[in-house]
């Protein structure tokens, strides 16, 4: 049981994957000429969003002193060199594919975010979370919590040494498993710039069969969910390498024309 | 200019428990600053229901109105690598706290000072299993009332949505402020709370 308005001893949902697959399909092609990034809040095929999305547009805001357009600042005592080896936090090795995972924060402009805090969580290798309300029947791995955090260099650059997820099962509906994944929470230069997100591994069978992924109904944007393996980076008889660059909203045009903006374009 | 394509958003999940609160995320003033403000409140679903798997980040100026904010909300031990939290020798800026099992949260913080032609507010991010995208939303403080009437938000929306946005006072120096992340039907639409857009790209 994944979700707490479930309880243990209910029916398995009523829904099948073909149920669901036929309402991700309608929902892909309604979509197909939008192109957008981000998912509608309004996504009926994860059925948690029902409930859990505004009916009202938001009302856009245009104030130039926007207090959301700075946002919070992290430092050297916010994070330690060690935060960022999900396989050193305990006093045995976890089980699983040992792997990097790095690559770049970068705005639109293509501007790397500096120095910006990067939060990870994730399922140890057999798909079960250190959380309580996870009953996955899947073994906790006593070596491995599944919690990282940095901050991005000079160059945008994060790394992380973790071990490879496992997929799991949920309750959408009957029969639904989660792609594999790592949580990914990153903060901008301002607070309107703030994502959470998650990265997923290549060539997963799962990825057509999960309307969380699927909410995201441009192809192209969702490829931008994937993770690249890369060889060159893998290091021998230690780690395979996984690279993934991330791009957050923003900026706003005025916002580009800052003097560190001609500095980085130097 | 070519702009990239932005990284598309996904749910936080129901998970994040053991990765992103840290001690004393929600106490941005400490307990015993003379002029801290509780500010509490409960984050709803479309029919009501609390949501124990919420998270809310705030950010708001500093009392001199600076809004470059400051490390130091995490503060990690270097020797053992556990989050000690903010020792509240300066102001971050920065909050962030989960909805507990009842769908509730609270907040310890100074009020903040008024940014530009806006009445003194708290930005806040909201984040939740079944929720795709975070929203964004505004605590506004009941004391302002004249300078809400100027307010640029506040002044363009009609008053049952502008007041989705004033908490109300509650006691000395206590606020309740709901999130209500979906109206109901007719009259009940209005129960919505206000989520703001900004143009970015």
């Amino acid at each position: 049981m994944r979700t707490q308005e479930v309880p243990v001893s209910s029916e398995p949902p009523a829904e099948t994957q073909s149920d669901i697959d036929a309402e991700i399909e309608a929902l892909r092609k309604a979509a197909a000429a939008r192109g957008l990034s981000h998912p509608d809040r309004d996504y009926p095929p994860y059925r948690s969003s029902i409930l859990r999305h505004p009916r009202a547009a938001p009302v856009e805001i245009t104030d130039p002193e926007a207090a959301e357009l700075s946002g919070p600042v992290f430092g050297a005592g916010d994070v330690t060199a060690l935060d960022a080896d999900l396989t050193r936090r305990h006093r045995g090795e976890p089980l699983g594919e040992r792997i990097t995972v790095s690559g770049r924060v970068l705005d639109r402009a293509g501007r790397p975010i500096r120095g910006q805090l990067v939060e990870i969580w994730q399922a140890n290798a057999s798909g079960r979370y250190a959380h309580q309300r996870d009953q996955h029947p899947a073994p906790l791995d006593p070596n491995f919590t599944g919690v990282g955090r940095c901050l991005t260099d000079d160059h945008g650059r994060y790394q992380f040494t973790t071990i490879k997820p496992g997929p799991y099962p949920w309750r959408n509906h009957l029969n639904a498993w989660r792609p594999a994944h790592i949580h990914f929470s990153l903060f901008g230069a301002a607070f309107t710039q703030r994502l959470i997100t998650q990265m997923y591994f290549p060539g997963d069978p799962l990825f057509g069969y999960d309307p969380i992924l699927q909410s995201v109904t441009d192809e192209a944007a969702r490829a931008r969910l994937v993770a690249g393996y890369e060889h060159g980076r893998s290091v021998p008889e230690y780690s395979m390498a996984y690279t993934w660059d991330i791009v957050l909203d923003g900026p706003r045009a005025t916002l580009f024309e800052r003097p560190e903006a001609e500095e980085e374009r130097r | 200019m070519t702009m990239l394509p932005a990284t598309p958003s996904q749910t936080i999940g129901p998970f994040y428990g053991y990765a992103l609160p840290f001690a004393r995320g929600g106490d941005m003033a400490s307990d015993a600053h003379p002029e801290a403000v509780t500010v509490h409140g409960y984050v709803l679903d479309g029919e009501g229901a609390p949501i124990p798997d919420a998270l809310l980040e705030f950010w708001q100026p500093a009392p001199d109105g600076s809004l470059t904010g400051a490390p130091g909300s995490l503060r990690t031990d270097p020797t053992t690598g556990v989050l000690l939290g903010r020792d509240h020798t300066g102001f971050t800026g920065f909050g962030r706290v989960p909805t507990d099992a009842d769908g509730h949260y609270a907040l310890r913080t100074l009020t903040p000072p008024a940014v530009g032609k806006s009445a003194p507010y708290l930005s806040v991010c909201l984040f939740a299993r079944g929720l795709l995208h975070h929203l964004y939303t505004r605590v506004y403080f009941p004391e302002h009332e004249a300078a809400q009437a100027a307010d640029p938000l506040l002044a363009a929306l009609p008053p049952r949505r502008r007041a989705t946005l004033v908490a109300r006072g509650q006691g000395p120096r206590s606020y309740r402020f709901d999130v209500r992340i979906q109206g109901g039907d007719g009259d009940g639409a209005d129960a919505e709370t206000v989520f703001l857009a900004f143009p970015l790209g």
